[in-house]
């Protein structure tokens, strides 16, 4: 049984698409067939974070539409065997979604034998993202640890359980909680939410907390995602995400303030 | 029942026209005990007018499980037509007998399944009518409305006791920003935290056993004796009964601390839960 898991935020630029890559390319490093969705219609990101941008020929909405076949438009990765990549289309809309036709193309995902299916949500609590969500059995909501993109994570928390089709069916939605962009020397200056606050107003399991770092950046540009980076403390915290994520219990780093060894700070860059 | 035709076959002809969907909907039930037309009408009217806006195109279901014998008589078109001149709309007919059911049949009633417990509406003690009152919590506004067909002499407490028994809404899940959950005619119980932004209201008492971060308004339709009960106050906003306080008014001592709220001499008043 393939299990749907939409990773949404409400706002915009917390962290959606690198955790979808680096969640995604996790799954499959474990031996999960895994496949990503990208449901941004119109400003297609994934492709680029995932480096397979010039290999895209069809996308989901040609699949729905019916103008091409899934296995067409499903991308293998190169980094990782049991990953493949569903790109969205960059010429169209958010309406070209359909719910039928969304239902559709995850059934038929289901049926080629995927074992997690992630749904790269738009921002916004509109179309887009209400297609992403819809037809999730659990929600990883990323949050910044900052007041706005917090509310925004309760927001969209309340439509998951009020209007997926599992609150249809009087079910809930699986919710986990990543906090990305975390860095307790700003908590502890007073700058910045802390993992504790965050929890608390969300109420909601926490995933893992991906400490603020230059990998992150530098693994979008090259589109590797992060998690391949095993050097990097982001990469680390991915990693125990998808542990989490996949039932092990792992305690949270990259929470409380480290202190930097001699050599550390000459050379700068954490390990 | 005129089927519209769906937009979506021009689109694409081979998806049929309409699909089945289950769905639950709250409806309500007007529980006839007796009938006679002038009683029936003088009560339907007054009921009218204390609400009138509940009356508008409402479906109601005809239940005569706790009717006295002889009401299983009522000429059921005449009714029904009452119900349907004061802005009801009688859908369905809920147990009766069998020459009832024959009249709802030819006045194009559908027969829904009757509850599981018969009462024997001529005794009509107290506790046995409760269940049935618990089933009509389906109705979201079912405030009083049972009373409609009864003259509400022989049972004072009436609506009191089906407020309290049918409209109380309890929710165990946090109740998230940009959601809102109205407990129409009873009580509204939380047993986690109500977000920023997010409203909850009540005809009666809230108990919010979490923080109150969002609005909370109790007493929505005037009750002046309902409070508001929360382990954390946070709130953007409380209100009793049209009494409203912000969030700057209560900031200082009594912030995120267990309080109940009340309306007293017409102000309202915060006091802590425990010491």
């Amino acid at each position: 049984m393939a299990k749907i898991i939409v990773v949404t935020s409400g706002k915009g630029g917390v962290g959606k698409t690198t955790t979808s890559a680096a969640i995604s390319s996790g799954l499959a490093l474990r031996g999960h067939k895994t496949v990503v969705i990208d449901f941004d219609i119109g400003l297609r990101n994934l492709d680029i974070i995932m480096n397979c941008e010039r290999r895209v020929v069809y996308d989901f909405v040609n699949v729905i539409n019916k103008e091409a076949r899934l296995n067409q438009a499903l991308i293998k990765d190169k980094r990782a065997d049991n990953l493949y990549i569903l790109p969205a289309s960059q010429t169209r809309d958010k309406d070209a979604l359909s719910k039928e036709g969304v239902e559709q193309v995850l059934e038929e995902l289901a049926k080629d034998g995927f074992e997690y299916i992630i749904c790269d949500s738009p921002a916004g609590i509109e179309h887009g993202a209400f297609m992403a969500l819809y037809f999730a059995d659990m929600a990883i909501v990323v949050a910044n640890p900052e007041v706005s993109s917090v509310r925004d994570s309760d927001r969209i928390l309340g439509i998951l359980q009020s209007k997926s089709r599992r609150a249809e069916q009087g079910e809930r939605v699986e919710e986990y909680l990543l906090i990305t962009r975390y860095s307790p020397e700003r908590v502890a200056k007073g700058e910045m939410l802390g993992v504790g606050d965050v929890e608390e107003i969300l109420a909601t399991k926490l995933l893992g907390v991906i400490p603020e770092s230059e990998s992150v950046l530098k693994a979008s540009n090259q589109g590797i995602p992060v998690i391949h980076d095993q050097e990097s403390n982001a990469g680390k915290a991915y990693s125990d995400a998808v542990s989490r994520l996949l039932g092990d219990n792992v305690e949270h780093r990259f929470v409380t303030i480290q202190n930097k060894g001699l050599l550390q700070r000459l050379f700068g860059r954490s390990a | 029942m005129a089927l519209n035709s769906s937009s979506a076959a021009d689109v694409v002809p081979t998806s049929p026209a309409f699909r089945l969907k289950g769905g639950l909907f709250p409806l309500t039930l007007l529980e006839i005990r007796r009938y006679s037309q002038p009683e029936f009408e003088q009560d339907l009217l007054s009921k009218v007018a204390e609400a009138p806006a509940f009356f508008q195109q409402t479906p109601v279901i005809l239940s005569f499980e706790m009717a006295v014998a002889e009401a299983e008589q009522v000429p059921l078109a005449e009714l029904v037509e009452l119900c349907r001149s004061n802005g009801l709309r009688p859908v369905a007919l809920r147990g009766g007998s069998k020459e009832l059911k024959k009249q709802a049949e030819t006045l194009q009633l559908a027969l829904m399944p009757e509850g599981r417990v018969k009462v024997d509406a001529a005794v009509s003690p107290e506790g046995t009518a409760e269940p049935v009152a618990a089933k009509a919590a389906a109705t979201d506004a079912a405030a009083g409305i049972d009373a409609a067909a009864g003259s509400g002499a022989d049972r004072p407490a009436d609506s009191a006791e089906n407020g309290a028994g049918g409209g109380n809404k309890i929710i165990t899940t946090p109740i998230r920003s940009g959601q809102q959950v109205y407990a129409a005619g009873g009580d509204l119980i939380v047993l986690a935290a109500v977000s920023t932004g997010a409203e909850v209201l009540a005809d009666g008492n809230i108990h919010i056993y979490g923080a109150l971060r969002g609005r909370a308004l109790a007493g929505v339709r005037g009750d002046t004796s309902a409070r508001i009960f929360c382990q954390s106050l946070e709130a953007e906003l409380i209100s009793i009964a049209g009494d409203f306080k912000l969030h700057e008014d209560f900031r200082g001592q009594w912030w995120k601390k267990p309080v109940q709220v009340s309306l007293t001499d017409d102000i309202l008043a915060i006091e802590a839960l425990s010491k």
